[in-house]
């Protein structure tokens, strides 16, 4: 509350900027599928698919940091929030896709068809 | 530390008034609320990803499934709708946080139309939804369901999708619809199909390029076309026609699908409405001056926080239904 707030209209326009032309890039990108990337494969997922996750966290950084203002906070609110969720969520979707992954595979190979 | 703590320090410690995180209160829970929040919304996308990754051969694919333009019928559009919805949220995101700068320099006016702005922008976002749900449970070819659950959908020879309506023969049966009056344990029966199986399969015989797609993936990342002896194979384990969307089944794939699709966005947009809702408290308290009297527009920044936390989810449920 007792921030010296001048004015961050310029830095909210540069951000509107920057997350347009990265959701510019990333429905360019899923209109016209590059082949080489849908075909090389990096831990069971295509080159695609990580460069939207990768470009998805960019968008969300900033989203987080210029619009809900976290770079202007204390560093122990900023850590408060951000640790639970990178380590719960990282967590959680490491161990639900390998075991997701893992029932596919029984599927596949298991005596009776699940769906057919 | 030791050395410091005194009776002094200790009564003006725990003496109220003081803010460790130099957030208040009320800001400080709305970050936590965000935190639980965001977490949730993390499971139920951690659990579509379960289900995906479980059937990941069979999965149906967005570009197919939404590629409605308004005004544009019959035009393939793959994921242009979503993208400018995308811009949508993401412009009332910016004008929220114009409106939060305004309000550091306590200008009433500057606060008030930023605000509008924003109720305004998220309604055409709640309004886009709702047309994306509505062709979403309309559906466009129909498919059949075979008895093991599977969906059959129809294509021609060079592979584009064939409507039910195209093809279906037009066989003298009669289909009843039970309501509550003629069933034997009062209650409605599903709607009706516009054709029965019968009339579905009996078009297909007659119409030889007409060929069945699986939901089966192959090794180039499309749905597997079968031949024509194939086709009348799978057929013959025909149960039900489907058109459209429900909770029970879909017609684009695997039945988790739209129930993820319903579940997650419509959370995601209760969430939209219910920031429209609050913003809309706001801006009537912008407009009666209720923050020029108290001097702070923390208020505004407060549920600011909630508009760009629904902006934050969107960006993901993006990702992960149409992108991924």
């Amino acid at each position: 509350m007792a921030h010296t707030h001048e004015s961050n209209t310029k830095r909210i326009w540069y951000v509107f900027g920057l997350l347009s032309v990265i959701t510019i890039v990333e429905v360019f990108l899923g209109i016209i599928r590059p082949g080489f990337l849908v075909d090389n494969d990096f831990l069971g997922m295509h080159l695609l698919n990580w460069i939207f996750i990768i470009l998805t966290l960019a968008k969300a950084y900033y989203i987080m940091w210029a619009f809900m203002h976290l770079e202007g906070e204390k560093a122990n609110l900023r850590w408060s929030v951000v640790a639970p969720l990178v380590f719960l969520i990282a967590y959680l979707v490491l161990i639900v896709l390998i075991e997701g992954n893992y029932i596919y595979k029984v599927f596949l190979t298991s005596h009776y068809k699940w769906i057919f | 530390m030791a050395a410091t703590v005194t009776t002094a320090t200790t009564g003006k410690t725990w003496g109220g008034g003081n803010e460790p995180m130099g957030a208040s209160y009320g800001k400080m829970m709305m970050w936590f609320f965000i935190v639980s929040d965001a977490l949730t919304f993390s499971g139920f996308l951690a659990s579509y990803g379960f289900s995906r990754f479980k059937f990941i051969e069979t999965w149906p694919i967005a570009d197919e499934v939404f590629n409605h333009f308004p005004f544009m019928h019959g035009v393939d559009a793959p994921m242009y709708y979503v993208a400018l919805m995308t811009f949508i949220l993401i412009f009332s995101s910016v004008t929220m946080v114009l409106a939060v700068d305004a309000g550091h320099k306590m200008q009433k006016t500057k606060v008030a139309i930023y605000m509008l702005l924003t109720i305004v922008g998220g309604l055409i976002f709640v309004g886009s939804q709702a047309w994306e749900w509505k062709n979403f449970i309309k559906g466009e070819y129909g498919a059949i369901e075979t008895r093991g659950g599977s969906i059959l959908q129809f294509v021609d020879t060079s592979g584009k999708r064939v409507k039910l309506a195209d093809f279906a023969a037009d066989l003298p049966v009669e289909m009843v619809q039970k309501t509550r009056s003629n069933g034997v344990w009062f209650v409605d029966g599903p709607s009706l199909p516009t054709y029965t199986v019968q009339e579905v399969v009996e078009g297909f015989k007659a119409n030889p390029n007409i060929l069945v797609r699986t939901e089966k993936l192959n090794d180039k990342k499309k749905k597997t076309i079968l031949s024509r002896e194939e086709s009348l194979a799978r057929l013959a384990e025909a149960q039900y026609v489907v058109e459209g969307a429900n909770l029970v089944r879909n017609e684009y794939g695997h039945k988790l699908f739209a129930n993820f699709f319903f579940f997650i966005t419509g959370f995601h947009g209760f969430h939209v409405f219910s920031g429209v809702l609050i913003n809309i408290l706001i801006f009537f308290n912008v407009l009666l001056g209720t923050y020029e009297k108290r001097r702070s527009y923390e208020m505004v920044e407060k549920v600011g926080l909630y508009w760009h936390f629904v902006d934050l989810v969107w960006v993901f449920v993006f990702t992960f239904f149409y992108l991924v």
